[in-house]
């Protein structure tokens, strides 16, 4: 069954995109839309009851212990091997019904969203790559396959994000995410080897198990070379664990390498939804808890995770204050969203970066794809100073919108279950943060705090503009206002529902007292990093104050767009330097331009023009020409020559060789 | 495994020349008849020329680290000279790639080349000998012949079927491999005369040569390989002799012929040089670090669709130079593996640049652009060879190159973390050049016009695209058979190591 979760989708992928073409037209269209989102339908179920039952939902949360599924074998040179498997356990079946939901419910809207685009069955089949290659990341059962899952699904992003191939900046963007990544890969595979050359394995199982053995000095283990040092055993784990938490910032698109996801929303919206924020970008959280039992080893490692986290939180937070297109507001949220997830896993509350990570793929995929409905009503326009006024005729998309953003801004009355979903999980994740009574540890509360209010704002900002503020779009756009098609709406809905319900019904299983019981040993937590423990026991104070912020930024903001948008423009002159700083995103842009891509180019010319011309050309081959008299002028006589010329080499060569032999003998 | 009687080795060389010979002396009615002829004269050939290399395969012990398929005939038996041909697990891929492309070839020169295709013909058969000749030989002669020899039929290649500037690109090839075939020759008969007359490579390869002359010799075999590789800097040739080679040669150039150096320091640098290999690993390492990142730069500006892919070639090829010398099994493994993916990605990524130039005669990436509107079959090719050259996890590119960078971080990290970047700058300048070719807006006219591929095409690239995902999946189909020889040749390289480190420390306890 496992198996057929993870395969569905690439088979969905290569009937939909071959069969498609071949059908062709809008027959072929219908088929490779049905086909895919069918396919999909059924993996999302197989994966429901594959996580009932390994989390042990209907058994009072008591999680069946992991197991692994052999597929083939893979690569085996010497002890260096690797297979293909499927590794399933608590964390995995968390990912399945993540990845198999929402990808399953981002089909079938596209079926409606797409409705005109020209090529369908690619799109389909794109998308249906793109899951497979999730779900390989998240049963992998060693580090290789997880990279080959990884790497996978960049390349479904790449394809996804230029799509609209013919538009040149979807172009840019998808090289963009693609080369971003790698920069980041480029460390997951140093970690790849570093992890190998200290343990001797690259399976999970073996690779956890070697890890307290090496720290207690009870394994043949005697330091690994890195860069012409020799490090000892807690040193090695530090490196190799900020190595592979490399490629987890690029994945996740964390502060530094997190360039690319707010130009990735050149893609069509269905994918900013299911890969830009539901699904891919949270596989570097992912991989921080399923490598829990290697950073619970280095207090290092988790202490920068930890401050990578929260300064990404809020440093997307302040961006997405002033950005005014629409997607990427919750692109910048998204990124935002995810440094909450990484500071819970730096502070050790790996539970509760899970859970957020879980919450926040309804909520998220929600805001997305209404969005992606809004745009669609205002044909096309994603530029919120274009729009307001929508409340009205498209009513539930506005409802739905209300409904992520109330789950976004975390509202919900602590202390009962009353409460949407995200409330749940980021409440829980500020409370471990203070929880884990630690300088960082507050230093990551207090950012998450502060993001928290700027979050609340940007989204009803967002709302308002969207909705309540008067119209400003052209009559033309306003009389083709209207609402989505069913086949957009009811996945909404079921999104909607499970935005609203999701913290709630699942609280008790993720994070709630009985928190290991569900996780079993899929997250190792080291006694002394008691934050999750802790979250439940905090002051009242800690418990209100995420709602408190929540809510003032919401006042504030309505505040400031009850009436238009002049208010907010006026701010932002007063706050003339702070607001461009925000406005263009800190200048990383610009900076890693200036830095890395016009010296690149740069250093290009001036090695293949100078280096390989002048110099090398110029000594060589161009200058043996020149001085032997070879040059131009007498090409023609040349021409004949050069094969002649070495063949007469080689023929005394043979001559000579022979005739050496002959009078030696 | 049961050994045949029949000679498969000097059949699968020679039966090419055979075809040859044929078509030299036959002749048709008409112009076009002789060429409708020799193409097909020279498909059958090669094709059943690879239907043999099969057997070889069929026939071959992977388990064993020895020459199998062993011929021997005495040839200058007074002075020590034989016909001597088998195979190991380090080349017996080298073997089945060489045929693989040669049909390959035969059949995307179909239609590019309408002059002179009976001796065009002959040539392909002729570097199909030579090929699988060097390949085969177990006697430093035969295998001297064997390696010039594949140059001659390449540079008429280029020299008469080649664009405006063949003349300049063969002529630096010419001045650049002959100093090293000089060097090398001067090389071989020292060896010859210390070893005590002999030619016999597996001999030679049990001599203990002394150190201080294992320097010299290594140095004169690098000279020659550095340049086969080619290393950095003596690289210049290639670009050039790519842009100006037709289709098919290039696709021979890149995906047979620079595995002639690598495979020349894994079957003699290596295992005959074994103290000089490790003395001057480190101006290897340099050097191979120095091309990823130095050509990989180089790539990203390239205007020229196959200069582009030319100097990816050289980018790849330094992390195979750069493993052979890290000696230690994945390493080696990873290398032989790389070259083996790159003869196959490398070959394919310039018949796709051939598919375009057969209808537009151009190879200036900027006059193509929107390819992907009306030509599909052919982007999609196109991006699973990109995806391929950079390595993506489940192609035949990652496996190699993966297996090299372990095995190089093995080694030496910091020779492994150079050639990691060239895992980013790879992906820039392959993703680059593919966006300039097949997204954007489809504006040119003479490019709406261009059709998508034919069925000729296509199997031309079927085997190419199965073999590149089944060695990226599956790719223990293709280490078994190599396995055995990789760990014999990493054993005596340790041995002589460790014995020489013994013999030095007793001369030192003894004074």
């Amino acid at each position: 069954m496992e198996a057929l979760i993870v395969f569905l989708p690439l088979i969905g992928a290569l009937i939909a995109g071959f069969g498609g073409r071949a059908i062709g037209g809008h027959k072929g269209d219908v088929f490779a839309q049905w086909v895919s989102s069918g396919l999909l339908v059924v993996a999302a179920i197989l994966s429901w009851i594959t996580f009932i039952q390994v989390g042990g939902l209907f058994n009072g949360g008591n999680a069946m212990e992991g197991y692994k599924i052999e597929l083939l074998r893979w690569v085996v040179v010497g002890d260096f091997a690797f297979d293909w498997s499927l590794r399933i356990d608590t964390l995995t079946a968390v990912m399945l019904v993540v990845v198999t939901t929402v990808s399953s419910l981002v089909h079938i809207y596209s079926i409606g969203y797409m409705h005109h685009d020209p090529s369908i069955p690619r799109f389909q089949a794109y998308l249906s790559l793109f899951t497979f290659m999730m779900l390989m990341l998240v049963t992998a059962d060693n580090l290789v396959q997880m990279f080959f899952g990884w790497e996978g699904v960049g390349l479904a992003s790449y394809l996804l994000i230029g799509f609209w191939y013919k538009k040149p900046s979807a172009n840019a963007a998808a090289i963009k995410a693609f080369v971003v990544n790698r920069v980041g890969d480029f460390g997951f595979a140093l970690g790849i080897f570093g992890t190998f050359v200290m343990t001797g394995a690259l399976a999970f199982d073996q690779i956890f198990a070697e890890i307290p053995m090496i720290i207690d000095g009870t394994s043949s283990f005697t330091g690994v070379e890195l860069f012409g040092m020799t490090l000892d055993a807690q040193a090695s784990i530090t490196a190799i664990c900020l190595l592979l938490f490399m490629g987890a910032m690029g994945k996740s698109a964390q502060l530094g390498l997190h360039t690319w996801l707010p130009d990735a929303m050149e893609g069509p919206t269905p994918v900013s939804a299911l890969i830009h924020a539901a699904t891919m970008v949270t596989a570097g959280v992912f991989m921080v808890c399923r490598l829990s039992p290697m950073f619970e080893f280095s207090e290092t490692a988790l202490m920068v995770v930890t401050f990578v986290g929260a300064c990404t939180a809020f440093f997307a937070a302040t961006v997405g204050l002033t950005q005014n297109d629409i997607k990427r507001v919750i692109a910048y949220s998204t990124c935002s969203q995810l440094g909450y997830m990484f500071f819970a896993a730096g502070v050790s509350a790996y539970p509760a970066a899970m859970f957020h990570l879980f919450t926040h793929a309804f909520f998220k995929a929600l805001l997305f794809l209404g969005a992606g409905a809004v745009i669609h009503a205002v044909s096309d326009e994603q530029d919120m100073r274009k729009m307001g006024g929508l409340a009205k005729p498209i009513w539930k998309t506005c409802v739905l919108m209300w409904i992520g953003s109330l789950a976004l801004g975390g509202i919900g009355i602590p202390g009962t279950y009353i409460g949407f979903a995200g409330f749940f999980s980021k409440d829980i994740i500020l409370e471990s943060a203070y929880g884990a009574h630690t300088g960082i540890g507050m230093f990551a509360f207090w950012l998450g705090v502060a993001a928290a209010i700027m979050t609340a704002f940007y989204s009803w900002r967002l709302l308002w503009m969207t909705f309540h503020t008067p119209p400003r779009a052209d009559e033309r756009v306003m009389a083709h206002v209207h609402e989505s098609p069913n086949v957009m709406l009811v996945p909404l809905y079921i999104l909607a529902f499970g935005a609203i319900f999701a913290g709630a019904a699942f609280y008790p299983f993720f994070t709630g007292h009985n928190w290991q019981a569900f996780w079993g040993d899929s997250i190792l937590i080291l006694e002394q990093h008691a934050a999750l423990e802790n979250a439940h026991h905090v002051p009242l104070w800690v418990k209100w104050i995420p709602l408190v912020v929540g809510i003032i930024g919401i006042l504030g903001a309505i505040h400031v767009y009850r009436r238009g948008l002049e208010k907010g423009r006026a701010i932002g002159q007063f706050w003339g330097p702070f607001y461009q700083f925000s406005f263009n995103k800190w200048y990383f842009d610009e900076l890693y331009d200036f830095l890395f891509v016009r010296p690149s180019f740069a250093i290009g010319r001036l090695f293949w023009k100078r280096g390989d011309g002048t110099v090398i050309d110029g000594l060589g081959p161009d200058g043996v020409a020149k001085s032997t008299n070879l040059a131009a002028g007498r090409v023609s006589l040349l021409q004949s020559g050069y094969l002649y010329h070495y063949a007469f080499a080689m023929l005394i060569g043979v001559v000579v060789l022979i005739s050496f032999y002959l009078l030696a003998g | 495994m049961s050994q045949t009687t029949m000679p498969l080795l000097s059949l699968t060389t020679f039966l090419p020349l055979v075809g040859a010979l044929f078509l030299m002396v036959s002749r048709g009615q008409s112009e076009a008849e002789t060429a409708r002829n020799a193409r097909y004269v020279a498909l059958f050939t090669s094709l059943f020329v690879f239907l043999l290399s099969l057997l070889i395969l069929a026939n071959f012990d992977g388990s064993s680290a020895e020459f199998q398929l062993v011929e021997y005939q005495p040839w200058l038996e007074s002075v020590g000279i034989s016909y001597k041909m088998g195979v190991d697990g380090i080349s017996v891929w080298f073997v089945l790639l060489s045929t693989l492309l040669t049909p390959i070839c035969i059949l995307a020169s179909w239609n590019a080349i309408q002059t002179r295709v009976r001796e065009y013909m002959i040539a392909f058969l002729v570097l199909e000998t030579m090929m699988v000749g060097m390949f085969c030989a177990l006697d430093m002669l035969l295998f001297y012949i064997f390696f010039e020899g594949v140059l001659l039929p390449m540079f008429l290649i280029i020299g008469v079927w080649g664009g405006a500037r063949r003349i300049y690109a063969a002529f630096k090839f010419f001045l650049y491999t002959l100093l090293g075939s000089i060097l090398m020759l001067v090389a071989l008969i020292a060896m010859y005369y210390f070893a005590g007359g002999t030619t016999d490579i597996p001999t030679l390869m049990a001599t203990n040569f002394p150190e201080d002359m294992q320097k010299l010799i290594w140095l004169a075999f690098f000279a020659s390989f550095a340049v086969k590789v080619p290393m950095w800097p003596v690289h210049t040739w290639l670009p050039d002799a790519h842009v100006e080679a037709p289709t098919a040669g290039s696709v021979i150039l890149a995906g047979v012929l620079l595995k002639m150096g690598g495979y020349g320091f894994l079957r003699f640098s290596i295992p005959m040089m074994p103290l000089a290999s490790a003395d001057f690993a480190w101006i290897v390492f340099a050097l191979s670090c120095v091309a990823v990142v130095y050509t990989s730069l180089v790539a990203l500006v390239q205007e020229d669709m196959k200069k582009l892919i030319a100097y990816s070639s050289i980018a790849h090829m330094g992390f195979v130079t750069a493993a052979i010398f890290s000696v230690n099994e994945t390493a080696i493994a990873g290398s032989i593996i790389q070259m083996l993916s790159h003869g196959l990605v490398s070959g394919a990524l310039f018949l796709c640049v051939g598919v375009v130039y057969d209808r537009l005669h151009t190879r200036e990436i900027a006059r193509y652009g929107g390819l992907a509107s009306n030509m599909p079959r052919y982007a999609l090719v196109f991006m699973l060879f990109t995806m391929a050259s950079v390595g993506l996890p489940g192609t035949s590119g990652f496996v190699g190159e993966f297996l090299i960078l372990y095995g190089a971080f093995e080694h030496n990290t910091w020779v492994a973390a150079f050639l990691a970047t060239g895992m980013i700058l790879g992906a820039a300048y392959m993703l680059y050049l593919y966006r300039r070719v097949i997204f954007g807006e489809l504006t040119k006219g003479d490019v709406k016009a261009m059709m998508d591929m034919s069925p000729r095409e296509i199997a031309i690239f079927a085997p190419l695209i199965i073999l590149t995902i089944w060695m990226g999946v599956y790719p223990s189909t293709f280490i078994d058979p190599i396995e055995a020889s990789v760990i014999n040749l990493v054993q005596n390289y340790d041995a002589a190591i460790a014995a020489a480190r013994d013999s030095a420390s007793a001369l030192a306890g003894n004074q």
